[in-house]
């Protein structure tokens, strides 16, 4: 119930709302970049309310990298349908072709091909000006200083240093053939945020957030999930069965799961108040050094 | 985020720190966090990694490393950008705008202070108010901030003493009289050793105000946009089906509720209100603040960028205004250039008629000025094509406010908050003509253009459009020309040849001509015309299709040989300034309708190609 939302949740709504109204009233075919976790589940669920009674007049982009958890594709294709939306899923098969793949090739050179430069082959294919991106700044430094509309190169590169001001709710969308905007409607919103407003709105995420035995293996320092027999496991490892769940989600060998009793999303949220990591302490393509995402994002990514 | 339950009821608050270069904003804001316990674990463990690599404490964590997100500012120890903070303690919400104090990024303050409801000003005790703390305070208070926490910090370095902290207090209050703030806490405090931050300072007895914490945890900034009057700027007409059609829009203020009558401002029309969705929920009512999809009881036309109000309370509607405008472009702000402004909703050309005065940001004196540059303010004076609807800022922020937009880089380029309309405006109207443009054209066989011949001085222009003027009238067609020199002989005497002036001419040369094709003519006008912008302006200016520029392209060599008029030799040597090639750029056409090779081809060949693309065009009749 929309009346039940706390003060603070419905402003932060309404300003997600008007950025997606800003966009399609501005740009000329813009898509929802849809990564399957909480944050995009949140922003289809804005996008839903922005529109109504119309639908969302963008279709949803999922950059499949092949190495997502299996629940997450599943949750993917049953959310499309009982939405009605147009998805489309787009695959580096190049990438495919010469093998790439976290295990093989490592986490840097398996995002740079599978995630950034599959995302601007689709961006470049689907002739898209404006993608919606679930990113919210309080996950990291550089987004801390990235813009809400954040304009493109033709090349898709990011200038951190000629960035157009944002004033007020003044956004300037304009931009010349081949540039295009990413677009940010969560910017304001921190991580509990999200989650009080997925318990308050009754939002459906995979259920991979929630608690349960899973089998595991423990490599440098981090829990990773057994999903399939693609993960070679090592010579003496063996998957253990114990009570996991995660914060955030990747690729499955990327995304390190952390122990948790956090079975309902009052417990997730009792436990994030309790918490003293942060979020993206899970990925690992992160922590390879200082400004690394600094430098994914100069490069295309998100 | 220990203990960090949120009070969902409390209003969020919007600050914002600025001070200048080193002052300690980065380490306030770090040592906020870092008290609060709403650092985590991991982000503690690199910031103590960091601290070694690029700090500037020695041995104590460097809080300004956790705050300072880019790379390059890393490593010069700068902020260079707006950067967002979000944080929760038990009683309250808070976006911190971390601004720079770097003077060449002003613009960065700008922006923070735009969506902010409360400014900390930082001092270094050591070194008191500095050039960069008065230029903070006037930017913050023309964004309309009106509550100031003068944070002096580095009060250690003083000895924690008392006289030191005063004197700094009397002399901002002093300063500070004219902005118009409605509250102003000082505070002394230690950002890197945390006196005063979070917990009441020992080592400052004499002070007895609250902590800085504290204070911000209870200070009341709402101003009440709900009692203002109603404003829907509309943003978006939602027509999925033939039953459904919804005017969407964020509420700028005031309150409205179903049944209450509404009007356009602007046209006029009115109708009232059918039904409310607050996002996709039907409701009764919705105030300033929520996204709404209003459906009303008429058809009537509205589109985006259009203003709902109530009939008894509507905004000003004005086609001229006067506004404080902030520039953000390396490219300076000429007078008469023209921009997109966006206002609210709505997107439409501008220009600066009249810049009134310069704000000296250091001083807060008046100057006089013909431009201005990266970083300054003055007060302008502004046409837009179209009436808009519009508050004064001081009333409302959202209906109050504008960007402009570079036409040609798409770059924003300035920012402005508009002081009060014209009101010779709303008494302007365009002269309804009998007799019509179309009838002019149709009794001289022809149709109207304007054939602009730009390129540097001693190209050609003025040569090939005297030949083909005889060529065309030669067959009968009915002309005039526009030359450089002949027009500031009279219409444009008063001008000289800076940028400014030299905007100002064309502008004026532009404006002729349109006169001109009105009455049926075609029209020849031969102007170095340097910058793109002008001659987008002339374009814009002309009616659709009329405009039709002629690159006469010569290499600077060739025409300084030529130099007919002697002016190259005198440019060279010093004597006259602002020499377009010479000590001013010239700025290539981009796409030109016509480009001649003045040195490779001669007149006669020269004019014969712009003859024929005017027939190819039907401007004149082929024989």
């Amino acid at each position: 119930m929309t009346n039940a939302l706390p003060a603070h949740l419905k402003r932060l709504e309404a300003e997600s709302i008007h950025i997606m109204r800003e966009v399609v009233a501005e740009t000329r075919n813009p898509v929802m970049l849809y990564s399957i976790g909480k944050d995009s589940s949140v922003m289809l669920h804005v996008a839903m309310k922005a529109f109504h009674p119309a639908r969302p007049p963008f279709p949803l982009l999922h950059v499949d990298t092949t190495w997502k958890f299996r629940e997450m594709i599943t949750f993917r294709d049953e959310t499309a349908q009982r939405l009605g939306l147009n998805l489309i899923v787009h695959i580096n098969e190049d990438g495919v072709r010469r093998g790439i793949s976290p295990v093989a090739s490592g986490s840097q050179v398996h995002t740079q091909i599978m995630k950034t430069e599959a995302l601007r082959q689709a961006l470049d294919k689907g002739g898209w000006d404006a993608a919606f991106g679930g990113a919210r700044r309080d996950e990291e430094k550089s987004r801390a200083k990235e813009r809400i509309f954040s304009h493109r190169s033709a090349a898709h590169a990011w200038d951190p240093r000629n960035q157009r001001p944002e004033l007020w709710r003044l956004f300037n969308t304009r931009m010349r053939d081949g540039e295009s905007m990413r677009v940010f409607p969560l910017s304001n919103w921190t991580e509990l945020d999200v989650w009080e407003y997925i318990e308050a709105e009754n939002i459906p995420v995979v259920p991979l957030y929630f608690s349960k035995a899973r089998p595991v293996v423990e490599r440098s320092g981090a829990l990773i999930m057994v999903d399939d027999d693609r993960l070679p496991l090592e010579p003496g490892e063996v998957p253990r069965e114990i009570k996991v769940r995660f914060r955030t989600l990747g690729c499955y060998p990327l995304t390190g799961a952390i122990e948790s009793e956090a079975e309902t999303l009052a417990d997730i949220i009792a436990e994030m108040r309790a918490s003293t990591t942060s979020e993206r302490q899970g990925r690992l393509i992160d922590s390879d050094e200082a400004g690394s995402m600094e430098k994914k994002k100069r490069e295309g990514y998100f | 985020m220990n203990e960090a339950l949120r009070l969902s009821a409390l209003p969020t608050l919007r600050l914002l720190t600025c001070g200048s270069v080193d002052d300690g904003k980065s380490t306030l804001i770090g040592r906020l966090l870092y008290e609060k316990k709403l650092i985590f674990d991991d982000q503690l463990s690199a910031l103590e990694r960091d601290s070694k690599k690029f700090g500037t404490t020695e041995d104590d964590i460097d809080f300004a490393l956790l705050v300072d997100g880019l790379e390059a500012e890393r490593e010069q120890g700068i902020t260079i950008d707006v950067a967002y903070r979000y944080f929760a303690t038990e009683k309250r919400s808070f976006i911190v705008a971390d601004t720079p104090g770097h003077e060449q990024y002003t613009r960065n303050m700008a922006t923070g202070a735009s969506n902010a409801d409360l400014a900390i000003v930082l001092v270094d005790a050591r070194k008191g108010l500095l050039t960069q703390t008065y230029r903070h305070s006037i930017i913050a208070s023309l964004l309309g901030i009106r509550h100031i926490v003068l944070a002096v910090n580095k009060i250690d370095l003083v000895g924690y003493d008392e006289k030191t902290f005063r004197d700094i207090v009397i002399a901002y209050r002093q300063f500070a009289e004219p902005l118009g703030f409605h509250s102003l806490y000082a505070i002394p405090l230690s950002a890197r050793y945390g006196d005063n931050v979070s917990a009441t300072s020992e080592r400052t007895p004499w002070f007895e105000g609250v902590h800085l914490m504290d204070y911000l945890e209870r200070i009341e900034v709402e101003e009440d946009r709900r009692t203002a009057p109603f404003r829907l700027p509309v943003q978006w007409i939602n027509r999925p089906h033939l039953d459904f059609r919804g005017v969407a829009g964020t509420i700028a203020s005031g309150r409205v509720a179903r049944g209450d009558p509404i009007v356009v401002a602007g046209s006029g029309r009115q109708t009232t209100v059918a039904g409310i969705l607050v996002a996709d929920a039907e409701a009764e009512s919705a105030e300033a603040g929520d996204a709404v999809t209003l459906t009303l009881a008429d058809e009537l036309d509205i589109a985006r960028g259009d203003v709902l109000s109530h009939p008894d309370h509507r905004p000003e509607v004005a086609d001229q205004f006067t506004a404080n405008v902030i520039w953000m472009s390396a490219d300076a702000m000429l007078p008469g250039r023209s921009y997109l402004m966006k206002i609210g909703t709505r997107t439409v050309p501008a220009s600066v008629t009249e810049l009134k005065h310069r704000l000296d940001v250091n001083t807060y004196d008046k100057l006089a000025a013909k431009r201005l540059d990266l970083n300054e303010v003055g007060l302008c004076n502004l046409a837009v094509t179209m009436p808009v609807a519009y508050d004064a800022y001081v009333d409302n922020r959202d209906t109050g406010s504008f960007i402009l937009i570079d036409r040609l880089t798409n770059g924003t380029a300035g920012a402005g908050m508009i002081a009060h309309g014209l009101r010779r405006a709303t008494n302007v109207h365009w002269q309804g003509l009998t007799v019509g443009r179309e009838a002019h054209a149709r009794l001289k066989h022809q149709k109207p253009a304007v054939l602009w011949f730009t390129g540097l001085s001693g190209a050609g222009k003025s040569t090939i459009a005297n030949v083909v003027e005889a060529k065309l009238h030669a067959r009968g067609v009915h002309t005039a020309l526009l030359d450089g020199d002949n027009v500031r002989h009279g219409l444009n005497k008063d001008l000289g040849f800076t940028a400014a002036d030299r905007v100002e001419n064309i502008r004026r040369v532009g404006e002729v001509a349109r006169l001109m094709t009105d009455a049926g003519l075609i029209v020849l006008c031969s102007f170095i015309s340097p910058f793109r912008a002008e001659r987008k302006l002339v374009r814009d200016t002309a009616a659709a299709g009329e405009f039709i520029e002629i690159f006469v392209d010569t290499p600077l060599a060739t025409a300084i040989a030529r130099d007919p008029k002697g002016l190259y030799k005198k440019a060279l040597a010093g004597q006259i300034k602002n020499f377009t090639g010479v000590d001013q750029p010239y700025e290539r056409p981009e796409s030109p309708d016509l480009t001649l090779l003045s040195g490779e081809e001669g007149v006669e060949a020269l004019a014969d190609r712009v003859v024929a693309e005017l027939e190819r065009r039907g401007n004149v009749a082929r024989f």
